[in-house]
């Protein structure tokens, strides 16, 4: 992918708990179409910043924007401002904070490092919930099925990317019923359910075999094309990074130690001291 | 929020056996043939249809038929018609109750209040002008109220919409508490809403603390059921719709139902206003049906009772609040014998007195709870393949298929 449009672009964002500084001063650039990874030893920070972007967190500091505009932007204030340890030339002038629904509803999708699915309900429901935030029915009509059209819609979009990650079979199971590695694919169609232009994807492969991890890896690309999506991954398997990422993010204390290709990752020494310090390589 | 999450809403624990026992039921029907995708986001049809239908009709055509010979015969069974149109009341009320903490999550204690409104301003607006000056004769009427008179449906809804306005408004700062705190706050507010009812400056409007009589009563026993009959309807279709499925998502999980796109406010006061109004709506039945009311009607009792019928019935499941308001208004009533003195060959046995009833009545609850321990229906609804299978569990332990 040459340099293309800008979807999601991250600026010295730091996140500050206490006096704990979870990420600092990060800076990232995600364009149209990449698959992007961010790594690092666990603790590095990874899903903090992944809870930045979709508003589960608001930043200490910094800016995020998506697709050219500003979504989240904030300074240090009150209890934060006296022990702020970041970088004072840094500090951001605006406070856009937004929720992670507003965030969805924009156009980033992401799925969680624990699965979170709706435990009581089928794997059909868990997918066609995701359609509500796009639905136009008011409660009334909703409820007396003046929208039967949109409903059946829904409906369908969600069969159809039940299908498509291979649940059809399943589709009127509870979600907690199925096995690990479907449930993280459910998770992936639910996200896909809000027709999102970004995907976070926060281990997506934990806890899965080599072969499911390869099927994965085609899966994402797959995805990735068939939605013309943008993709942002957060990874520890080392394979599935390499084949299938166009650029990667390093983390390291929750500071940005590398970024390049797969093959200067590889080689880059401080990416290897970070793993292998850390002795977590997974 | 750990706590009540576990005691309200346990979708973990008893998930496994359920999620088998489906399973299997849905590959038995037949109805999962690998490879056969396409438009199966149309629900397989259940092969006992029919004859679920056909059950249905009859249950439905045999309780028609039992309340219009009650209706017949009012005079001889004024007793039983009194507890089903008190069922009636609280079927309604434990309905909008599971709405708000079985399907949204939401541990909300305020029904006494929004019942107290719907109550009074049913009350206030049916009550006949002729004898308003009767009834007010303490304090005297306000003089916008005295020739202010409205049909009983039309009050019965405005009475909803009060109860939902305030709802709204007490929604905005409590909503944002969780569990364990957001039920003493509607606590609180229940509270508040009846004192300011009792309030002396009121008192032109209520009646303070006389009260209101001369409520004209339900014409007949058709009324509150077929009132309640639309009211449950009319919720089980909202659950039925994507907001429905919205509330759900908020109880389960609130980060992931944020993450798709449903923003938790909103969801939360949808429900809770729209739980409040059919509170208000049962407190105008509960006004019709007692036809005399005062502020202590309403106390934090009323508000337990109705969380024990939920409770009962099963959290999450509307067939199980039903159920729950008619055993538990019945069966107060049904165990009054208790409290008869009992004599048995010339002896009188001591225990039974005033009062025993509340005792075996509250052992039985004990004894429910511990058996069922997510209420008699759980989470689910009723349905005849169900109630069939209770009958039919021991020969298909034998050995069919």
């Amino acid at each position: 992918m040459a340099a293309s449009e800008n979807v999601l672009h991250v600026e010295h964002v730091t996140m500050q708990f206490g006096g704990v500084v979870a990420v600092n001063d990060l800076t990232l650039d995600v364009n149209k179409g990449e698959i992007v990874a961010l790594i690092g030893p666990n603790g590095a920070g990874k899903t903090t910043a992944f809870n930045v972007i979709t508003g589960v967190y608001q930043p200490t500091n910094g800016r995020v924007q998506f697709a050219g505009k500003t979504i989240i932007e904030n300074h240090p204030k009150g209890k934060v401002k006296k022990n702020y340890m970041g970088d004072p030339a840094l500090i951001y002038p605006g406070s856009i904070v937004k929720t992670p629904d507003k965030i969805t509803q924009l156009g980033i999708a992401r799925t969680f490092q624990n699965i979170r699915l709706f435990k009581a309900m089928t794997v059909f429901e868990n997918v066609l919930i995701a359609t509500h935030m796009r639905s136009k029915a008011d409660v009334f009509s909703a409820t007396f099925g003046v929208n039967h059209k949109e409903e059946m819609a829904n409906r369908e979009l969600a069969m159809e990317l039940i299908d498509m990650v291979g649940l059809g079979d399943a589709a009127d199971a509870m979600a907690t019923s199925l096995p690990y590695g479907k449930q993280r694919r459910l998770e992936i169609a639910r996200a896909l359910a809000t027709k999102p232009q970004l995907l976070l994807l926060d281990e997506p492969a934990a806890g899965m075999n080599p072969q499911e991890t390869d099927e994965l890896g085609e899966f994402i690309i797959k995805i990735k094309n068939d939605f013309d999506l943008t993709v942002f991954i957060i990874e520890h398997h080392m394979d599935l990074v390499m084949s299938i990422s166009d650029r990667i993010y390093v983390l390291n204390f929750g500071k940005l130690i590398a970024q390049g290709s797969p093959a200067e990752i590889q080689k880059n020494q401080m990416v290897i001291d970070a793993y292998l310090g850390a002795g977590d390589t997974n | 929020m750990i706590l009540m999450k576990n005691r309200f809403y346990s979708p973990d624990n008893a998930g496994g056996s359920k999620i088998a026992g489906r399973e299997k039921a849905a590959a038995g029907a037949g109805g999962l043939v690998p490879g056969s995708s396409g438009h199966a986001y149309q629900k397989k049809a259940d092969p006992n249809k029919k004859r679920n239908t056909i059950l249905t009709i009859i249950a439905v055509v045999a309780v028609i038929c039992l309340m219009a010979f009650y209706q017949k015969n009012s005079s001889d069974h004024s007793y039983a018609i009194s507890i089903i149109e008190r069922s009636a009341v609280y079927v309604v009320a434990a309905t909008a109750m599971n709405l708000v903490t079985g399907f949204t999550g939401l541990f909300s204690l305020g029904a006494a209040g929004f019942m107290a409104i719907g109550a009074y301003t049913t009350a206030v607006l049916t009550i006949p002008v002729a004898t308003r000056p009767s009834v007010y004769y303490m304090n005297g009427i306000a003089p916008w109220l005295e020739n202010l008179s409205l049909p009983m449906p039309v009050a019965m809804i405005l009475g909803g919409l009060i109860a939902a306005g305030f709802a709204a408004l007490i929604g905005i700062p409590v909503l944002r508490l969780k569990s364990d705190y957001l039920a003493i706050a509607t606590l609180g507010f229940s509270e508040i809403i009846r004192t300011i009812l009792a309030a002396p400056m009121m008192d032109r409007i209520t009646n303070g603390s006389y009260g209101l009589n001369n409520i004209p009563g339900f014409s007949n026993l058709f009324s509150p059921l077929i009132i309640a009959a639309i009211c449950v309807a009319v919720i089980m279709l909202l659950l039925h719709s994507s907001y429905g499925r919205a509330f759900k998502a908020v109880r389960d999980d609130e980060v992931a139902a944020e993450a798709m796109g449903i923003n938790l406010f909103r969801t939360k006061e949808l429900s809770f206003v729209i739980s409040s109004f059919f509170m208000g709506i049962s407190g105008g039945m509960l006004a019709l049906f007692m036809r005399s009311i005062d502020t202590k009607t309403f106390q934090i009792t009323m508000t337990y009772n109705i969380l024990l019928i939920v409770v009962l019935g099963g959290i999450g499941s509307i067939t199980g609040s039903i159920i729950g308001a008619f055993l538990i208004n019945g069966g107060q009533e049904w165990l009054r014998f208790l409290d008869e003195p009992l004599t048995v060959g010339g002896v009188t046995i001591p225990l039974f007195r005033p009062g025993f009833r509340m005792v075996i009545y509250s052992i039985l609850l004990m004894v429910v709870v511990l058996f069922w321990r997510r209420g008699i229906m759980g989470d689910k609804e009723f349905s005849w393949s169900r109630l069939l299978g209770l009958f039919h569990r021991k020969p298909a332990k034998g050995g069919d298929q």
